[in-house]
């Protein structure tokens, strides 16, 4: 295990961060610290690189304790959702800080901030100023900076959460193939639950300063730990006291299979090839379906039709806990 | 360029002319004079040293003020301004009832004396650089620091290295906008310095008698003198600013 965090606890004033947090984090993989805002998940990743302080608890790094070890001498690579470059340094000059500061031979830091450069893809632009990259330019600057000082985990908090849409795809899969060739311990914060699944190898959901499950982005998806995780992992939906996901729901109109509960299509809205519905049960629930135009198509769906509804086969259910939303 | 010609331009070009109007051995008798000679040396050193206490006290003074908490904060945020809202004759006479009387409260008794005219800058100066580092330094991302410290950086280097070199522009700005205002200072000193010829009297007070002796074109050549060095030392920092921050 890379990093240790063992019974960290972290308040501000009144507010509680984290609470008895314990996570492993495993060498040389990418993992994704995946909650809603306000979650605790930033604090935990700050205590982590020592720039914030946890009340109580312990955290070791590669082996080390590094619990009451300042930020500078961790040798952790911190990338911020607002890139922080320094903005009186060229471009070359920022990836170059932290070699300077460890008073490496000129060429040396020459050589490395050339490699550096190549790997981000900024190599033409060594010369300029930051405030003259675009945002995704700019934080692939601050990654090669981080990683300047080879250091023995990575840590990014909200990488992307500054970049437009289109620009936040493209850094996410470059940030995917970028770890398999470099193969730091990874850590990023993110609230994006779609950017968690597709890049991370292992997630961690944090929600209200506690840890609701780890896994593979296939375990939490197929076997959630609760309704939290369940929820904040894709949208869902209950029927029949369970909660599912609304393409796990099978739909006929006509009652063939056991346990299939009766409702009306009360709305009813295209979207592409899928097609969502609304429907109201008798037992006076809300459910939504998701299916393909075709198949909506071949059982001539419309607003007001009856239809019945049951769990598919190998679909995802948990026992519903909560009231539906 | 209107508006600034008619501000600025002309008025100042108008002085120039004067001076060369009266014949260049009218100006040269008056520069080389020894009273005019000593009051421009002491305008211009007292300047100088008061610039440079402000240097290093401004950024103290704004760096206190933004990152600081503490009980009459907002207090001292409003007082920093008073040197800029008080008339100046009313700053000379503050300064001249605390400093320069034998039954001064502080026991400090520096009348007629050159300390009085370094004081009288001093105080009139004090929020030039103090406002201009202020909103710069409010700015500054915390997470730039704390990028600087995860690299490595001790607080020392990252001061050094990143801090200083985004407030250079704001300082050297408020050095000029100091030493200027230093150079120009009369209401705040005429009091306590007593305005002794070759031991006291600054330029202002000079170029005050020389109008009073309808010795106009002896006026404006010291105001010409003036304006050159005023010119020089705002280029000069200008260079000195872009090259510490080039440094970084």
């Amino acid at each position: 295990m890379s990093i240790e965090v063992r019974g960290l606890n972290k308040k501000f004033g009144d507010f509680v961060a984290l609470e008895d947090v314990n996570v492993s984090i495993p060498t040389g993989q990418l993992t994704a610290l995946l909650g809603p805002s306000g979650g605790g998940k930033s604090t935990l990743l700050r205590i982590i690189a020592g720039l914030e302080k946890g009340d109580s608890g312990t955290v070791n790094i590669e082996g080390v304790d590094a619990t009451h070890l300042p930020a500078q001498k961790r040798n952790v690579g911190f990338v911020f959702q607002h890139y922080a470059v320094f903005k009186h340094m060229t471009v070359a000059k920022n990836v170059a800080f932290g070699l300077e500061i460890r008073k490496r031979p000129k060429d040396e830091i020459a050589h490395r901030v050339d490699e550096l450069l190549k790997l981000v893809h900024l190599s033409q632009f060594s010369h300029r100023l930051p405030s003259q990259l675009s945002g995704g330019q700019r934080q692939r600057m601050a990654l090669a900076r981080a990683l300047a000082v080879e250091p023995s985990v990575l840590l990014l908090d909200e990488p992307f959460g500054a970049l437009d849409a289109k620009v936040r795809k493209e850094l996410r899969d470059w940030l995917r193939r970028l770890h398999d060739d470099v193969h730091v311990t990874t850590v990023f914060v993110t609230h994006d639950q779609e950017e968690a699944l597709e890049v991370a190898d292992e997630i961690v959901v944090v929600n209200e300063g506690r840890v609701e499950q780890v896994g593979t982005p296939d375990e939490l998806y197929d076997e959630p730990a609760n309704d939290f995780v369940m929820s904040f992992l894709g949208e869902v939906t209950h029927l029949g006291g369970v909660s599912l996901r609304p393409h796990d729901i099978e739909l006929d109109t006509r009652p063939r299979l056991a346990g299939g509960v009766e409702g009306t299509v009360s709305r009813m809205v295209r979207i592409g090839f899928e097609v969502r519905l609304t429907v109201l049960t008798v037992d006076g629930d809300e459910v939504s379906v998701v299916i393909t135009r075709t198949h909506a198509r071949s059982y001539g769906l419309e607003e007001g039709s009856t239809v019945w509804l049951t769990p598919a086969d190998g679909a995802t259910v948990i026992p519903r806990m909560v009231a539906a939303s | 360029m209107i508006w600034f010609s008619a501000l600025v331009l002309i008025p100042l070009v108008a002085v120039v002319v004067t001076a060369i109007d009266g014949g260049w051995t009218v100006f040269w008798n008056t520069i080389t004079n020894g009273q005019t000679m000593s009051a421009i040396k002491l305008t211009v050193f007292t300047a100088a040293g008061v610039t440079l206490v402000n240097v290093i006290m401004g950024p103290l003074i704004a760096w206190v003020l933004v990152r600081d908490r503490f009980w009459g904060k907002s207090v001292l945020e409003v007082m920093i301004d008073i040197p800029f809202a008080l008339p100046t004759i009313v700053a000379g006479l503050v300064l001249l009832s605390l400093y320069g009387n034998a039954d001064s409260p502080l026991g400090i008794d520096i009348a007629n004396e050159r300390p009085a005219v370094f004081l009288a800058f001093l105080f009139v100066t004090l929020p030039f650089v103090v406002r201009m580092v202020q909103p710069v330094l409010e700015e500054l991302e915390l997470d730039v620091e704390e990028a600087a410290a995860s690299l490595g950086a001790s607080r020392m280097t990252t001061f050094r290295r990143i801090i200083l070199p985004s407030l250079t522009p704001a300082i050297a700005a408020g050095a000029a906008l100091s030493f200027a205002r230093g150079v120009s200072e009369y209401g705040s000193l005429v009091l306590l310095s007593g305005n002794l010829p070759f031991k006291t009297e600054v330029t202002s007070v000079r170029i005050l008698s020389s109008i009073e002796n309808d010795n106009v074109a002896a006026a404006a050549a010291v105001a010409t003198v003036l304006l050159a060095i005023s010119l020089a030392v705002i280029v000069l920092l200008d260079v000195l600013q872009r090259r510490v921050a080039a440094r970084g």
